[in-house]
Parts: structure tokens; sequence; C-alpha cells
């Protein structure tokens, strides 16, 4: 097509209206608010897997999510629930590096996530019938949005690292019961929960089938999962918070800020 | 003014709803180049608003069911004014021309041994009903549309052209059928909606497939496009309408708000449990039950109820009735005072099946009600009064090759096509008429086609110049009226005077009004240019619409009896004697007045009148036909 | 209640035109179309707009009102405040022809690139079997009414024309994702809804959901499982190294391959 005139919304032969959207309620709240929780939690994040101390409540075997698990020389051995396989780690490089990257793996490809930061932080599109300000798009057919394809090798690798989550919690058990207990045990359920309901597991239980009928077992899992898909995004961000929590609590026990409130020691 | 475009085909279908479509893959599998016409977009059609489902006696749900029973309960219903032949194609094709449909990729619902589901309805005797939800008639429309585009993919492998030999012209209106000078089909003249421009198809056989009427009536389910062109084409090209006076009133039509009044709410709401409640909330249909159904349906609340799980030791509940009885018993508790507050009586299935069942079967009634006035129907009930449907009288048409009468070439399939349903239709019979009769009129087509070989007709120039002319008049003229209003005093006049019930002076009141509107339709005025101008599109839409109305008055005044779609104030009851007059509507040979006259009613083969026992003939006939009935009708 | 509405429509063709104010009665109960009928019948005649139902059963009245793609016989002017203003446009991915009324045979083009149903072979008619659990994903995607508000409000053709080529949209996505989830369905529809129709635009950024009028799950249902099942067969690594190890060769299956 000729590109005398705009593009979008405003090549030629469409309507001609100057606008790039004529939407009258705050559309850009969404995304705006979006964008603050994922830059916000991120920076918070960042600063705490830096800061190399705080991640362990001796007492009480409370490790936080972002050092699990510890596998380098620079941790606190009884920590390192298994092993410390890895040398020293310089300053920056997060002691958890190995389950981070998967980690920030499987929610970068996850089907929220995507959506969640290519309206906020990309603007394609800002929000529904707001013309982009991008002059191109190739979405993901090409490098390197088409690794986002591979979400379902990070859903693997996430459950390996929920299923570390819930041997750190396990291990926090024998030490008696107390809140720091309470609130792993409620992030470790939003875990398991982000991760069961997420697309690639949807597929895998049964949605790749053509005849649920022949395979009912999977026929039931995949129902149970796309029930619990409906409250992806829920979960997706829920957890964001509960791992913040989690990590903040035992931050905040280790650095002596407080004492665990306990109920069985 | 503007160029004209010009197409060659073997067959043109007018119409893209079922029947049309169906009729356009016939043809086309047939190896003829088809073109398909439609005022709206493909796969807009009507009969995406058909939403119980089609009538095939596949005996998924009950294996007593056969074609011989489904051609009773289609007699009954129309009671008897059918035209038996049609009625016994319909009952026996039915099944195939579903079935078809799964190979085409549609996808209905299931009963547990993964057969196809079927569902009560009014009149059926038998849970008979092929559908999808309640949005049956949306699936078969774009099963077959895209069947179609299937058959061009084809093309396509083989020509590289997908519309090399089935094209599909949307937003574009037929205004003529052309002949040559034998008085055969020769083509059509057209013009393109968005452009305006004009468009002349040369083809020797035309398939008529344009739905209904009910835009001549003020509150009707109808969309805007039933404007009864198919009727007015077949009259002016000198072939006959059988019957006008049939028109179907839907009991249940939305009667609030305003804006919405007339839009459909399926009968499967009373076949999957529904039923009707006055302002007393009590179920008056018990008290509407006329005596040649009287055998067939409950008379205790306990009953009815008991049919829904157990129809072998329960007769049916008196919500299915067919809807004629039904129509005019929600009119009479209106008119006696009982109605609600906006001129309705209930419809109540939220007291009588769960939520989730209603969200299962009923979606789109649910939507329906939810999105235009704000009514959950899960917890409340719907008003709902009469409406007009369907038109069951139309062209005249040879059963087995759907020709219609007088016009070589000229084929009618569907609502526009008469004989099928009688006095009255059952509720889903009709799209297993499109399917049926879609195909039987393109294979119709291709056989004319085969007949002719190479003697085809050529289009009169002089012809396209009037055509023309015509088409464009109203754009010449200064200060006559605007077709908005013109229309709506159409429609009030048609709603008032001829509508449910009737009465001669009445209807001698609809007549001398529809000469007036004619006269000032003669000097409409149309403002702005071709392109895409809807007020232009109703001003040639109008002329249809004031021809098929004084046939639908003209016959409805002549027949003095009630009967079906046809209820007459001064003459309440069913003569044996009208049973056997067919009305013929033709246009009079000078002027472009409206002629009728009696014919008799085509008579039913002996096989088929031993379907039925005496005692249920004797409502129907006259002392003399049962005389003469064959040896082996049982008593 | 009635009252008078303050309303901007679109008036215009392909070279040119502008929003013009009307000032129009409103009663209860009525919907967008309703008023837009009023101003044809009362001060516009020549008003273009298309339409058919009336019951959001069709699918015609496509147009954006207040910016938002909808449709215009299901959008009740309760919505609105009395002395709100509505705007009402056609919709803007598509080439308008005249005021509200857009052309959209960009649909209709990719509707006949997707190659159609594969009946079985060897299975007559009427011997159809299919159990209703296998039948209800696909149910759900022909719930759909081909209004193309999804397709209408998709960044990926809405803000770039250039893509129109290569991008089948939500709609035509959701057709392949109905026929490759149909249980008899005999041709394997998954590299070329990647490789032929674009399914690697979609960012899944649910902008067709959201404007669903028959609130189909394009993208959780019908778009995401495609995706899902494209990497099944593309982007498993173990499947690619086994077809290189095989050389199994594309699966595209059937013989035909229109629109390509």
């Amino acid at each position: 097509m000729a590109s005398s005139g705009g593009t979008g919304v405003r090549a030629p032969g469409r309507a001609s209206i100057g606008v790039r959207t004529l939407r009258t309620d705050r559309w850009w709240a969404a995304p705006l608010a979006t964008f603050g929780f994922l830059f916000g939690w991120v920076v918070y994040a960042t600063v705490r897997v830096c800061l190399h101390s705080d991640y362990w409540v001796a007492k009480y075997h409370y490790l936080t999510p972002f050092y699990s698990p510890c596998l380098t020389k620079s941790c606190t051995p009884d920590s390192a629930l298994f092993g410390r396989p890895l040398p020293r780690f310089p300053i920056i490089i997060p002691f958890a590096i190995v389950s981070l990257v998967f980690l920030l793996g499987f929610r970068m490809t996850c089907y929220y996530y995507r959506k969640a930061y290519y309206r906020s932080f990309w603007a394609a599109p800002p929000a529904c019938a707001v013309a982009e300000p991008h002059r191109r798009y190739s979405g993901e057919t090409r490098f390197p949005l088409v690794i986002q394809n591979s979400h379902r090798y990070f859903f693997y690798l996430a459950a390996l690292v929920a299923l570390v989550n819930t041997i750190d919690l396990i291990d926090s058990f024998t030490q008696g019961l107390g809140l720091g207990n309470i609130i792993m045990l409620i992030n470790v359920v939003g875990l398991w929960g982000y991760s069961a309901s997420c697309h690639t597991c949807r597929s895998i239980m049964g949605g790749r089938l053509n005849h649920f009928s022949e395979h009912p077992v999977r026929y039931r899992l995949w129902g149970w999962v796309s029930k619990l898909n409906g409250y992806h995004m829920q979960l997706a961000l829920g957890t964001l918070v509960t791992l913040a929590v989690t990590d903040a609590y035992i931050a905040l026990l280790a650095a002596g800020a407080f004492s665990d409130l306990r109920i069985i020691s | 003014m503007t160029d004209l475009e010009r197409h060659d085909y073997d067959v043109v279908i007018i119409g893209a709803g079922g029947s049309g479509l169906r009729a356009a893959i016939e043809a086309r599998e047939q190896g003829r180049r088809t073109a398909i016409i439609c005022k709206s977009l493909f796969g807009k059609a009507h009969t995406v608003m058909a939403e119980g489902g089609a009538a095939a006696a596949m005996g998924n749900a009950n294996p007593r069911d056969s074609w011989q029973v489904h051609f009773r309960d289609t007699m009954r219903g129309g009671k008897f004014m059918n035209n038996p032949r049609m009625a016994e194609l319909h009952a026996k094709e039915a099944p195939d021309r579903i079935w078809e449909l799964e190979t085409y990729g549609a996808l209905f619902d299931r009963t547990p041994e993964g057969k196809i589901s079927q569902r009560n309805f009014g009149g059926h005797e038998y849970p008979r009903l092929a559908h999808v939800g309640d949005r049956t008639g949306l699936e078969l429309i774009r099963t077959m549309q895209q069947k179609i585009v299937s058959l061009q993919q084809d093309d396509f492998a083989a020509t590289g052209d997908y519309e090399d030999n089935l094209k599909v012209f949307s937003e574009c209106t037929v205004t003529e059928l052309l002949k040559d000078s034998s008085g055969r089909i020769a083509g059509v003249f057209a013009y393109w909606r968005e452009t305006g421009r004009f468009l002349v198809f040369c083809a020797p056989a035309v398939v008529l497939a344009t739905g209904g009427i009910g835009k001549s009536f003020k509150v009707t389910t109808n969309s805007w496009e039933y404007t009864g062109d198919g009727h007015a084409l077949a009259l002016r090209a000198g072939s006959t309408l059988i019957n006008m006076e049939f028109v179907q009133f839907h009991p249940t039509g939305m009667v609030w708000p305003p804006s919405v009044k007339g839009i459909l709410v399926t009968e499967s709401v009373r076949g999957d449990g529904g039923v009707l409640r006055n302002d007393t909330g009590s179920r008056f249909m018990f008290d509407y039950v006329p005596d040649v159904f009287r055998k067939q349906y409950a008379e205790t609340e306990e009953e009815a109820d008991g049919w829904y799980d157990d129809p072998d030791s329960n007769r049916r509940p008196p919500e299915l009735l067919p809807r004629d009885e039904v129509a005019r018993a929600i009119n009479s508790e209106i008119k006696a005072g009982h109605g609600t507050e906006h001129g309705g009586v209930f419809l109540d299935i939220a007291t009588r099946r769960s939520p989730e069942f209603i969200h299962k079967r009923l979606p789109s009634m649910y939507h329906q009600f939810k999105e235009l006035a704000d009514v959950d129907i899960t917890k409340e009930s719907m008003e709902i009064g009469p409406t007009c449907h369907y038109v069951m009288g139309g062209v005249e048409v040879d059963p087995d090759t759907a020709a219609a009468a007088n016009v070589p070439g000229l084929f009618a399939a569907g609502e526009v096509s008469g004989g099928m349903h009688g006095s009255n239709r059952l509720g889903g019979n009709s799209l297993s008429d499109l399917l049926v009769f879609g195909r039987r009129a393109g294979s119709g087509a291709a056989q004319y086609l085969a007949r002719i070989g190479t003697d085809r007709p050529a289009v009169s120039e002089d012809d396209v110049t009037a055509a023309r002319n015509r088409a464009v008049a109203p754009f010449g003229r200064e200060g006559g009226d605007n077709p908005y209003s013109l229309h709506q005093e159409l429609q009030q006049s048609m709603n008032d005077l001829v509508g449910l019930i009737r009465t001669a002076p009445e209807m001698r009141e609809a007549l001398s009004r529809l000469q007036l509107l004619k006269d000032r339709a003669a000097t409409l005025t149309v403002e702005g240019h071709q392109q895409f101008n809807p007020g232009w599109h109703l001003a040639l839409d109008l002329r249809n619409m004031l021809l098929v109305s004084e046939c639908v008055a003209r016959a409805a005044l002549e027949r003095q009896e009630s009967r079906g779609g046809h209820t007459r104030d001064d003459y309440p009851t069913m003569s044996a004697e009208w049973r056997q007059v067919n009305l013929v509507c033709s246009i009079a040979p000078a002027g472009d007045g409206i002629e009728l006259a009696h014919q008799p009613l085509p008579k039913m083969a002996d096989d088929l009148i031993r379907l039925f026992d005496r005692g249920e003939l004797s409502k129907y006939l006259t002392p003399a036909e049962m005389a003469a009935l064959p040896v082996g009708v049982q008593d | 209640m009635t009252y008078d509405a303050h309303f901007r429509v679109w008036r215009g063709d392909t070279d040119a035109g502008d929003l013009q104010d009307y000032i129009v009665e409103v009663n209860d109960g009525e919907v967008v179309l309703d008023v837009i009928h009023r101003l044809q019948a009362t001060q516009t005649p020549d008003l273009a707009v298309r339409w058919n139902c009336k019951a959001g059963k069709c699918g015609s009245c496509s147009a954006e009102i207040n910016g938002r793609p909808r449709l215009l016989c299901m959008t009740r002017m309760n919505n609105f405040g009395a002395d709100e203003t509505v705007t009402v446009t056609p919709m803007r991915a598509f080439p308008v022809v005249r005021d509200l009324v857009t052309d959209v045979s960009f649909n209709y083009t990719k509707a006949q690139q997707i190659p159609a149903f594969a009946p079985p072979v060897g299975v007559a008619p009427g011997d159809y079997r299919m159990a209703q659990v296998d039948v209800e994903r696909s149910q759900e995607f022909r719930k759909c009414i081909e209004c193309f508000l999804c397709q209408d409000t998709c960044h990926v053709v809405r803000d770039h024309e250039e893509n129109k080529q290569a991008f089948a949209g939500p709609r035509f996505l959701m057709r392949i994702s109905e026929l490759d989830m149909h249980p008899l369905d005999s041709r394997d529809r998954k590299l070329e809804a990647q490789d032929r129709h674009g399914l690697g635009y979609c960012n899944i950024t649910k902008c067709c959901t959201e404007v669903c009028p028959e609130g189909i799950h394009i993208t959780d249902n019908a778009l995401i499982p495609l995706k899902e099942r494209v990497a099944d067969r593309k982007y498993d690594p173990l499947v690619w190294l086994g077809s290189k190890i095989f050389r199994r060769g594309s699966s595209t299956g059937g013989a035909r391959t229109p629109g390509a």
C-alpha cells in the first residue's frame, strides 16, 4: 500500500480520524499500574538477591525463596540443603542464580506476563483500540521473541524449583511452627497454583488431545487445570506478592528487627 | 450515470440463507457455474436467527420416530393444508440432509452414544430437532458457508481462481427478473448496495431463496432483509403465489423494551420445560387445547410435567401445541386483561429448571435477555407476546424440482416457496425445509440446464434499460414522501389490520390504505446519492413490500374460515370446504393490481392418507372426501 | 425516560470525512443502533450503517463507540450518562466505504485461505460418532457470529497495514484451532497455522477476547492452545531431532494447499 499519509489507523483508505484513540475511559490506568507494580517488584528483588545477607534464619530453618537453593560455597553451610557444589560467588551474582534463571524464564515466557509486559512496557498495544507507537511489528515470529515458545521447558524447570521450595518448607517444619512457616506455606501453595494453572500445563494435561472421551483421566486433569487457568493472572500477580512478603519477613527476622510469632516451638 | 457490470452464469441464486446456500452447493456439485447474490454480507442471512433446531426423523432420541410420524406431525401442524408431496419429500429426506452437514464440518450436540442429539418441540411427537444449544441456524449457515469456501478451494486447486465456478455477490440487491421473448428466465438485474452500480446477470436458471415478508409488519422477528423480494419478483415475472393469507405469528417474541419488541424467544424455552403464565400465575394453556388435539395433550399439570422425563406414559404439555394455537391463546389472555405490565404474558423457566441447565441449553436466550432487557432468565420470568415470524404462503412450486409455476427457468426454495407447511409451520421444520428443498432447487436448476442444452435465452436490452430507469426514478423526484415514514405506515397498517386476528371490515380498510400507500410510493423521494444509501434501498424494497402485502390482505379477506396462520373473528371455525381451496395470487394482466383465483389443493396419495385414521381425517375432510377415501384407511 | 442525547457520528468516505454533531432523542431501553436509526429516519436519511438482526446474532452492525469496538445493537444507551457525548465511528482497521460502513473483504479473503474441514476417509454420512466432550471446545468457537470486532481491535493489523498479508487474525486462527480440535478432522493444521497464517504474530494481548460479543475465550481457549500445539510440533527439540534423524519431513498432511 502507498505510504502517503500515515500507517495503521491512519493508513490511506481508512476512516480519517486524527487521534490515535477515541476512548474516553482511563485506558492508560491499567498498563501504568502494571508497569509500576512489575517495575517495583524487580527493583526490590534485584536489591535483595544482590545483598547476600539476611536470607537464612538458622533457628527456625527459614530460607527465603530468593536464595533457594543455595548451591555456592558463599552460602551459610546449614542453609544449603542440597550441598554447595559451586565455588564462591563474587558480589552481584545471586546465590540462587540457577533457580532464578529458571524462574525468570518461566515468568518471562508466561502467557499472562507476556500480555502484561507487551502492553505496559512495550506498548504493543498500550490498551485495546489505542494505536501503538511502533512503526513495524513482527510479534513472536522471529528471534528473539520466537523464544517465547520455550515456555514448556521453563514450566518443567519451574516445577523443579517449586519442589525445592516445598522441601525448604518441610525442612522449616522440623523446627516447629510459627508465622514464618505459615507465610512460607502460603507462598508455596501459591507457586504450585501458579505453575499448575499455566497454559502449557493445561496443554500437557490434556489440551493437546482431540479425543477426551478416550482419556477420561487426562480429561479430568485438563478440566481442573482449566478451572485454575481462569485465575492464572491472579496467581501470577499474587505469587509476586507472596514471594516478596516471604522474603521480607525472613529478611527482617534474620536482621533481628523482630522475632517470629511461634505457635509450636 | 453509471456503467453496467455484466456476468454470465448457469445458475443465479438470489439469497444466501439456508436454502440459497444449499441450492448453490448442489448446482455447483452438479457442475454448473453458480452465482449467489445476497443483500447482506455473506453469512449474515436471517437463517442465523433460527434457534431451536432442524427437524429430522433420525430416531436418535426415540427409535420409534420415522418419516411417517414426521409427515403426520407436519400435516397436522399445517391443518392438512400442506402440499402432501412436499411434506412427504421433506420428512423422507431431512435426515440425509442433516447427516450431510456433518460431512461439511457441522458440530451438533451429541447423545451419549455420540449420535446427533434431538430435542422436543411444539407439534412434534418425538424429540426430533437436531440442534446446537439455541444457535442451530448459525451452525447451519456457517457450515454451508464453509462448504462453499471448500468448493472454492477445490476450484482454486484446479484453476488458480477461487471464484471461477462459484461466486458470492454480497451486498447486492436484485430488482428485476429478466426474461427472453418466449417467456423463459434469461437473467436478473441488480445493484451493488455499496456503490449503487448496476449489474446484469445472464443466466438461464434463477433460484429464489429470499425468505419471507415479515418487514411489512411492525412487530416481527424478521430482519430488514425480509421484504418479500422473491415473492414480488416471482409475481412480476408471471409466476404465482399460493395461500399468502397464512402468516405465522410466533407466540413468543420479546415485548419490552420497545426497541426490541418482536425479537424471537425460541420455542426451545418451552421444549426444555418453560411454561406460560398469566398475571395471576396460572398456566392458562390448559384452557386452550382445541378438540383436534385433545387426545395428544395433557390435562393436568402433573401429567404435563411428567412428560419431559417419561413421554411414553404421559401426554405432552399444552405449551407445546403448534404455534398458531399458542399465539391465539396468549392473545386471548392479553385481551381478557390477564396480560403483564408491558402487554405480554409470562414465560417462566426460572422456577422450573436450574441455572446451570438454562445456561447450557439456552445460552443465547440468557444473553439476549440480559443484554437487551436487563432480565436474568435464571431468576425471573420473561415477558413475551406474539410476533410476526414466518409466511407459510409463497411461490407455487413443483414439489420435486422446486420449479416455479408458469416461468421456465425460475425456481424457489425455503420460506419464499409455498405449500410445504400448509396453514401453519411446525417449529424446526423450517431449517430442514431449507436443506431438503434448497438441494432440490439446485438440482432442479441443473436438470433444467441439461434440458435446454445450448438453446440459452438472451436478455433484452430494452428490459435492462427499463429496469435501470425504474431503479433510479426516486432520485429524480422532488417533494414526495420519505421512504422511512411510508414504511412505518405500512407496518402499522398490516400489524393492526391484517395481524393475528382478522375481520372483513379491517381488511377492507387495509386494502384501501395499501392503495393509498401505493400511490404515494409512486412519488417517493430519495435524498443523497447512490453510494450506500439506505433511504434509496428502502424505497426500492417498499415496492415489493406493498405488492406482497396486498396479496396477504386480499387472500386473507377471501378465505372465510380460521385455520393455522389465518384467524378470522368473523369466521372462527375451520371449514372442510375451504380446505380444498388454494388461493392463488398473480399480477392482473392490466396494470399492477393483484388477481386472486381458487385452485384445488393437490390430493394426498393413497399410501400417505392411510397413515391417518378415519376419526382424525373426519375433523378435516368433507363428507364427500371421507366417502371417497381409499381402502385400507383405519377406523 | 426520554432525553436528547449528543451524538458525534463519523460521516464521510474513502477520500475524506469527519465527526459530525447531532442532537437526537433517546428513549428508555434503547440501544445505540436505535438512535442511529432515528437519525436516519429524521435527520440524515442517507446515513450508511450496516445491520441485520438487531439481536446480537448476525454480527453486522460492528462499529466503534467512544473508541471501543462494539456491536451497535448490543450497546444499551443506559451505559452512558444523559449528558455524555456518544461518539460513533466505523471500524478503524478496515478501509471505510461510507459513514459507518467498512470494507470487510479482508476477512472473507482470509476465510478462503484456511483449508476447509477434511472429512474422515471411509466414514459414511450418518455414521459420524462424536462424544459431546470432544466437540465442546470447537463448539465454543463456532458460536462466532463473524462480527470481525476481534479482527478490528487486533493491533497486528489495526496498527500495521503491511501485516494483513501474513496474518489471518484472531477469527481465522480460531477457525484453525476449531478444526485442529475437531475430533474427526483428518488434516494436521499446526505447521500451516504458524507458517502460512501468522500465528506467531499474535502476542496474546487479549484484546480479541475483550471485545468478543459472544464471550468466546479466543485467547485462552483457541490461540494459546494452538500455540502450544505448534510448540509440540515445531519447537520441541526432541521432536525436531527425531524428525532430522528419521527424515519424517513435513506433516501438513492433505493434498490441497490453497492460499499459500
